[in-house]
C-alpha cells in the first residue's frame, strides 16, 4: 500500500500551543511558511435567528495535531466545522486559518483545506476516478498532475479496481473512502472530517482509521468531529467536548478521563426493579455512584476492591463487570444522558 | 508536496496560493467543466433531442399543417411560407424548454437531493462561480442545440435570409432570459412539491402557445396579448424572424426585444447570484 508523502517527507510533531503564534501568508503563488497554529478561534459565535449554535468558543490547533470536537447532536460541531471550512459566516468572534480570515480570504483558506463533509456529496453521475479529476480542477490543478495523483489516491483508498465504476454503484464505506481521497487531491495540510465514519460497518471504520492515521503520521493536521468515543480515543491527540455550543472540557483523551472520571468503573446489575433502590446500600463505595435504569455504575480507582466491598455488604448483583474508564464516561458525565434528537 | 515515486518524476500540487488565484480567475469555468462532464453522460439524449425535436416539428408543421395554411393565407405570415414563419419560434421555444429543464432539476439536485454544489463549495470556488459555471455550461448546450436546430431549419429551406444564423444567438439569449429567473426560483426552493411540473404546465406551455409561435400575436384578442409582451419566447421569436426572413417591424421594437431579453437575463442572474450566496453561506 503506497504512502502519501508529506511535502517535507517527515512526520511533524504537534507544536505546543504556547510556543508560537500564527504567521500570515497571503502572497498568491508563494510557498507558505506554515504557521505553527494552523487554526485559532476566539469567542467564535454563530446564531441562527434566536438559536445560538456556537456560543463563544475559543481554541487553537497547532500544525500536525489531530484535534477532535466531541458532542451530542446539535452541540454546534458541524457549525464550527463549516466556519473553519470557510463556508459559513460567523456571527461574532475571531477565526483564522493558516493566519487568514476565512470571511475575507475564503478561496485562499479553502485552498489549504481538504474537507470530508458529514453527508457525502460526490458526483454520482460521474465515474469514481472522474470525481477526483473534476474536484482537482476546482483547485486549478493541471491534468498532468491530476491523472497520476488520482491513481495514487485511488490506491490509497483501496478503490483502484473501482476507478471506472459509477459512484452510485459503491457501498457506503467505499463512498466515504472516495470522499476522503477526493479531499486529498490538493495535498491539503489541514483535513476537516465531519463525522467521517458515521453509518459505516466496523470493517469500513477500521480501514478509514488506518488511512487517517497514516495521514496523521505524515503531518497532516486533522480536525475531526465524531460521537464515537473509540474513534476519538484512537485518532485525537487533543479534543474539546462541546455541548449547547459551549466547550465543556478540553484536553487529551487520557487527561480528560483522568480529570472527569476514575481509573475504573464497576458495573452492577440487580434487575431493573432493584437498581433504583439499591443506591443507598452502596453508599461509600468508590468515588461516585450513578444509578441507571438497567445498571448501577460505581466510579472507582480499584474496581475489584469495590466489588469485594459490595459482596462484603451481602449484596448479590445478577451480573458485575469491572472495566477501565473510557472517554464515553467523560462524555456522558459532561453532556448528560438525556436523549438529544 | 506529495511525491509519487512510482511515476519516475516528482509530482507536486501547486501551492494553495496558486490554487486560490486560479480559482478566483477561472473558477466559473472549472465548474462549467464539471457540468459539461455530467452532460456528456447524457450526451446522446441531448443530441437526439436537438435533432429529433426540430425534425419532427418541422416535418409535421412544414409538410402537414403548412400545406393547408400556405394555400390559404401566405400573406398573414409576413409574406413567407408557414414553415419559415414558425421555424424561428420553434428554435427559441426549444431553447426555453431546455432552460426549463436545465435550470430547475439540476439546481434542486445541487442544493437538496444529492447536494452536489456543496462539494465545490468546500473548494476555493465561490457560490457565484458555481452558479456562473452552471450557466456557462447550459449556455454551451443552448448554442450546440440551436446550431443543430438551425442547420435542420436551413435544410428545410426555412431561413431565406443570410442573417439566419443570428437566430442561434437569439435562441440562446431567450433561453437565458427565461432560464435565469427560473434558476433563481429553483435555488430558493427548499422542498420539492411539484413546483417544476407546475412551471412547465402553467408557465412554459402557455408561453409556448400564446407567444406568437404558431400565429402572429396580433391575431389574439387584446386581453391575452400581454402574455406575449412579457414572454421571452415572443421577444426571441420576433427577433429570430427579423434574422431568418427579414420580418418587417419597427427598429424600436427590435431594440426593445433585445433590451427586454438582456434585462430579464441580467435580472435573473442578479437574483440567482444572491440566492446562491445566501443559501450556501448559511
Amino acid at each position: 500500500m503506497p504512502e502519501l508523502h508529506s511535502a517535507e517527507g517527515t512526520s511533524k510533531k504537534p507544536v505546543p500551543a504556547n510556543e508560537t503564534g500564527p504567521t500570515n501568508q497571503t502572497e498568491p503563488g508563494a510557498v507558505p511558511a506554515a504557521p505553527r497554529y494552523v487554526i485559532t478561534a476566539e469567542n467564535l459565535t454563530k446564531t441562527y435567528g434566536d438559536v445560538t449554535a456556537v456560543d463563544g468558543i475559543s481554541f487553537s490547533v497547532p500544525a500536525g495535531e489531530s484535534f477532535g470536537l466531541l458532542g451530542p447532536n446539535g452541540a454546534g460541531k458541524s457549525t464550527t466545522m463549516k466556519m473553519i471550512g470557510g463556508v459559513s459566516q460567523r456571527t461574532s468572534g475571531n477565526l483564522t486559518i493558516m493566519g487568514l480570515d476565512p470571511e475575507q480570504n475564503g478561496p485562499e483558506v479553502r485552498a489549504h483545506l481538504g474537507v470530508v463533509p458529514q453527508q457525502d456529496n460526490l458526483d454520482e453521475e460521474l465515474k469514481v476516478r472522474d470525481n477526483l479529476l473534476v474536484y482537482g480542477r476546482y483547485f486549478g490543478l493541471p491534468m498532468s498532475y491530476l491523472k497520476p495523483k488520482a491513481d495514487e489516491l485511488l490506491e490509497f483508498a483501496q478503490l483502484t479496481d473501482k476507478a471506472k465504476s459509477k459512484v452510485d454503484a459503491l457501498s457506503g464505506g467505499m463512498k466515504r473512502r472516495l470522499t476522503i481521497a477526493r479531499s486529498l487531491i490538493n495535498e491539503p495540510r489541514i483535513l476537516l472530517l465531519d463525522e467521517p465514519t458515521t453509518g459505516l460497518d466496523p470493517q469500513a471504520r477500521h480501514i478509514l482509521w488506518d488511512r487517517l492515521f497514516r495521514l496523521k503520521e505524515q503531518g497532516v493536521t486533522l480536525i475531526l468531529t465524531t460521537h464515537y468515543m473509540d474513534e476519538a480515543e484512537q485518532l485525537c491527540d487533543r479534543l474539546i467536548v462541546v455541548d449547547k455550543g459551549r466547550i465543556m472540557a478540553e484536553g487529551s483523551p487520557a487527561a480528560l478521563i483522568r480529570d472527569y472520571s476514575t481509573r475504573e468503573v464497576l458495573e452492577l446489575r440487580f434487575g431493573s426493579e432493584r437498581n433504583a433502590s439499591i443506591g443507598a446500600e452502596l453508599g461509600g463505595i468508590g468515588e461516585r455512584l450513578e444509578t441507571l435504569p438497567d445498571r448501577v455504575l460505581i466510579y472507582t480507582h480499584d474496581g475489584e476492591a469495590a466489588l469485594e466491598e459490595v459482596s462484603a455488604r451481602g449484596l448479590r448483583p445478577l451480573t458485575s463487570l469491572v472495566r477501565r474508564s473510557s472517554l464515553e464516561d467523560v462524555f456522558l458525565r459532561l453532556t448528560g444522558r438525556s436523549l438529544v434528537d | 508536496m506529495t511525491e509519487l515515486p512510482t511515476a519516475g518524476r516528482t509530482l507536486r500540487a501547486h501551492p494553495p496560493g496558486v490554487s486560490a488565484a486560479k480559482a478566483r480567475r477561472w473558477g466559473a469555468f472549472y465548474y462549467a467543466e464539471q457540468v459539461l462532464r455530467v452532460m456528456k453522460g447524457y450526451g446522446w439524449s441531448i443530441f437526439l433531442y436537438s435533432v429529433g425535436q426540430p425534425a419532427a416539428y418541422l416535418f409535421a408543421m412544414g409538410v402537414g399543417l403548412a400545406t393547408l395554411v400556405d394555400t390559404n393565407t401566405v400573406s398573414a405570415f409576413g409574406g413567407v411560407s408557414y414553415i419559415a414563419f414558425i421555424a424561428p419560434a420553434l428554435l427559441v421555444s426549444a431553447a426555453v424548454m431546455t432552460a426549463a429543464n436545465e435550470f430547475t432539476f439540476p439546481v434542486m439536485d445541487g442544493f437538496k437531493w444529492r447536494r452536489v454544489y456543496y462539494g465545490p463549495h468546500a473548494s476555493p470556488l465561490t457560490p457565484e462561480q458555481i452558479a456562473a459555471g452552471q450557466i456557462i455550461a447550459v449556455t454551451l448546450r443552448f448554442l450546440l442545440q440551436s446550431v443543430i436546430y438551425f442547420a435542420i431549419v436551413a435544410m428545410f429551406g426555412a431561413s431565406p435570409s443570410g442573417w439566419g444564423w443570428g437566430s442561434v444567438l437569439v435562441a440562446t439569449l431567450a433561453g437565458l432570459s427565461f432560464g435565469l429567473p427560473l434558476m433563481a426560483y429553483a435555488a430558493s426552493i427548499k422542498e420539492d412539491k411539484g413546483q417544476f411540473a407546475m412551471v412547465m404546465r402553467f408557465i412554459v406551455m402557455p408561453l409556448f402557445l400564446f407567444s406568437g409561435t404558431f400565429f402572429p400575436l396580433d391575431t389574439l384578442p387584446v386581453l391575452v396579448r400581454w402574455i406575449g409582451w412579457i414572454s421571452p419566447i415572443w421577444h426571441g421569436t420576433e427577433l429570430g424572424r427579423v434574422m431568418t426572413f427579414g420580418y418587417e417591424e419597427s427598429p424600436v421594437l427590435t431594440i426593445i426585444h433585445v433590451v427586454f431579453l438582456l434585462a430579464l437575463a441580467w435580472f435573473g442572474w442578479v437574483l440567482t447570484k444572491r440566492q446562491f450566496v445566501r443559501r450556501m453561506g448559511q
